[in-house]
């Protein structure tokens, strides 16, 4: 894979260390627009660190990230630049419980974007709509159910109108019977052509919708390729003893 | 699917005086001889008090210098200006309790009723028609929130933005007194001759509200990563800790004005203003980083991640949740600063304090600390209860706690 004009994200030689632990070393992926890239490993093996590095939650130290033509550095405006671009949905939904749904949503687009309230709103309500709870618009975070508040998390980041958005196991503190309602939303997301990567051990999701899956263990990326290719033919041991155990329940 | 008959009631106790005094104070042989001991204890404290209050104590040295203990040594003639200044707040009062705590009455009543009530203890004609215009000031101001809460909402925060202005404004008057020449209804009456609870209310609000900005400020820089400004910070909120208030109070007075070019004045209220604020704002900045840090991290990131700036994140993510924590907090700090003012009367104001120890230099009311402390003890007590229930309320009607 060469860089061309469909290529969204670029991550060349990427090494990062918390202290003296190595724990992200030379990861290289190549991400072109509309792409659904699925990330899956044991835990500890740096899947966290790496996505965060995409929107510089976490700094790296060595290699080269660029994304949507722009090099992470420590120029403080690239960096807002590209978060206003990629919005992120966490395992702990992260919305802010002092302020209602709605307030919640248009937060960003009015402070970074500029909008309009009214325009903020409007958009705001159509996104609820998309994920499916309108009618919680005027709640606050904490009078909702865990898969309620991981859709309106949802919401906020595409609010934004990013480009790429980055999940970070979006599912893994919910409960069984809510998975299915947020593994929707996600599913009519990357239909609609939306850049994503997603950590997640979620399989069936992976297999309905991912374009590329990547292995990750102890910092590195061991194994990526088509789900077809992870799930029938891995190539790897360790991917293969890692796919028995989460496969086998 | 349901039958009555299953369904067990509910466990209640049995309950009667005298089943709980079985329960609860003589419930084994050791607990019955504490519950005598320390009843008996308790007796013969409060007989003791109470012939005291009621049969040696002289209480006529409180009346007779009342006027003195509410507001010093202010003119007689331009007391209007402060029940005015009074009136005000006892009106937005009434407004914000009839906006903001609507339902229950039983707040409103107890607040804007005491003027009614000081109405009928024997005060002058005159404190007495100011009281009228002060629980009338009161219940107009319910009643106009009552009606129109939604329209008059912003109104009220503005009365209260611009409240201590005015409140200042109008105990100091501007237009400069001129000797033989008789002063006009808003001449200046000096600083010092503000007194009793007027300067103890005064100092105690200044302090708190200018040390909330400066507070904030240095509790951010303490975070802050240019390194100057937070080794500034740190320096300045570990100094000011380490060193007791009345030293503070005492270098305001005897060091501020050194840092002032030669020629000027600076006011020994002001003064005293200063130093209550810098002092009151190193403990405030703790306070409020104890609340940052009480935040999760998720939160910082997923404003950032947004592509808010740190200083928006601050603004509106961050600090208006970690103010609501330690609300609880900054009323108790507000309660303590309040009685902390009492210092001042060493550096020679005349606080509520500093009153009290000019009425015992008086000749006729030598020998009466007793009763001066006791009702200086009362008032202060009697404040700080009223503002830790207020606060309370406040808490309960924020919904704290309830997340
Ligand atoms: N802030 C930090 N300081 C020090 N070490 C860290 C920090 N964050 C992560 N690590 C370490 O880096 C390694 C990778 O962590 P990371 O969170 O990326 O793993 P992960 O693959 O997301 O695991 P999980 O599936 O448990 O979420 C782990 O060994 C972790 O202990
Ligand atoms: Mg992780």
């Amino acid at each position: 894979m060469s860089d061309n004009n469909s290529t969204i994200i670029a991550v060349r030689d990427v090494h990062k260390w918390y202290g003296h632990f190595h724990a992200l070393k030379g990861i290289n992926m190549e991400v072109s627009k509309g792409e659904v890239i699925v990330i899956f490993g044991p835990s500890g093996s740096g899947k966290s660190t790496f996505i965060r590095t995409i929107n510089r939650l976490e700094e790296h130290q060595r290699g080269e990230i660029v994304v949507d033509g722009i090099e992470l550095t420590h120029d403080v405006r690239n960096i807002e630049t590209i978060r206003t671009e990629t919005g992120m949905v966490f395992q702990q939904f992260n919305l802010f419980p002092h302020l209602t749904v709605m307030q919640n949503i248009t937060l960003a687009p009015i402070q970074v974007r500029n909008w309009s309230k009214s325009q903020a709103e409007e958009t705001a309500l159509q996104l609820l709509k998309r994920v499916g709870i309108p009618e919680q618009a005027h709640k606050f975070p904490g009078q909702l159910s865990g898969g309620q508040q991981q859709r309106v998390a949802i919401a906020r980041a595409l609010a934004m109108q990013p480009k790429i958005m980055l999940f970070d196991e979006p599912t893994s503190a919910l409960d069984p019977e809510m998975i299915r309602e947020v593994l929707d939303v996600m599913v009519e997301l990357a239909q609609s052509g939306m850049t994503m990567l997603v950590v997640t051990h979620e399989m069936g999701f992976a297999r309905a919708v991912a374009n590329r899956m990547f292995f990750f263990d102890q910092g590195q990326i061991v194994e990526s390729g088509s789900p077809e290719d992870i799930f029938k033919a891995p190539k790897e041991e360790r991917t293969k003893l890692f796919l028995s155990q989460i496969l086998s329940h | 699917m349901q039958n009555s008959e299953t369904i067990l009631p509910p466990i209640t106790e049995r309950s009667g005086p005298l089943r709980w005094l079985r329960h609860n104070l003589f419930n084994t042989w050791g607990d019955a001889l504490l519950t005598v001991a320390s009843a008996s204890l308790i007796y013969w404290l409060v007989k003791s008090l109470l012939i005291w209050a009621i049969s040696t104590a002289e209480w006529d040295v409180i009346v007779a210098n009342l006027r003195l203990f509410l507001i010093g040594q202010f003119p007689l003639e331009q007391v209007g200006r402060l029940w005015i200044a009074l009136a005000f707040l006892v009106f937005l009062t009434g407004n914000s309790l009839a906006i903001w705590d609507r339902n229950s009455r039983l707040a409103a009543i107890l607040i804007l009723g005491l003027p009614v009530f000081l109405l009928f203890l024997p005060f002058a004609p005159q404190t007495r028609v100011w009281l009228g215009v002060l629980a009338a000031t009161g219940i107009l101001g319910w009643g106009l929130g009552y009606t129109a809460p939604q329209s008059l909402k912003r109104g009220v925060a503005v009365g209260w933005l611009i409240a201590l202005p005015v409140f200042v404004l109008l105990t100091h008057g501007f237009t400069p007194a001129v000797e033989d020449v008789p002063g006009t209804a808003l001449t200046v009456v000096p600083t010092n001759l503000w007194g009793g609870l007027l300067l103890t209310f005064l100092l105690t609000v200044v302090a708190n509200i200018f040390s909330f900005p400066l507070g904030l400020l240095l509790a951010l820089g303490r975070r802050s990563e240019l390194s100057i400004i937070r080794w500034f910070s740190i320096g300045y909120i570990e100094l000011v800790r380490g060193v007791p208030l009345i030293t503070i109070l005492f270098m305001a007075q005897l060091m501020l004005p050194l840092f002032v070019p030669g020629g000027i004045d600076i006011d020994r209220v002001l003064r005293a203003m200063v130093g209550m604020t810098l002092f009151s704002a190193a403990y405030l900045a703790e306070n409020v980083r104890g609340g940052l840090q009480a935040i999760p991290k998720g939160q910082f990131e997923a404003a950032y991640a947004l592509g808010l700036s740190g200083a928006k994140t601050m603004y509106f993510i961050i600090l208006p949740q970690a103010l609501r924590l330690i609300i609880p907090i900054l009323v108790g700090q507000f309660i303590s600063m309040f009685k902390d003012t009492a210092l001042v009367a060493i550096v020679g104001l005349f606080d509520l304090l500093g009153i009290a120890r000019t009425v015992l230099s008086q000749p006729e009311f030598i020998g009466l600390h007793r009763e001066v402390y006791a009702f200086v003890s009362l008032f202060y007590w009697g404040l700080s209860y009223a503002m830790s229930y207020i606060s309370q309320r406040l808490e309960t009607s924020l919904g704290l706690g309830v997340r």
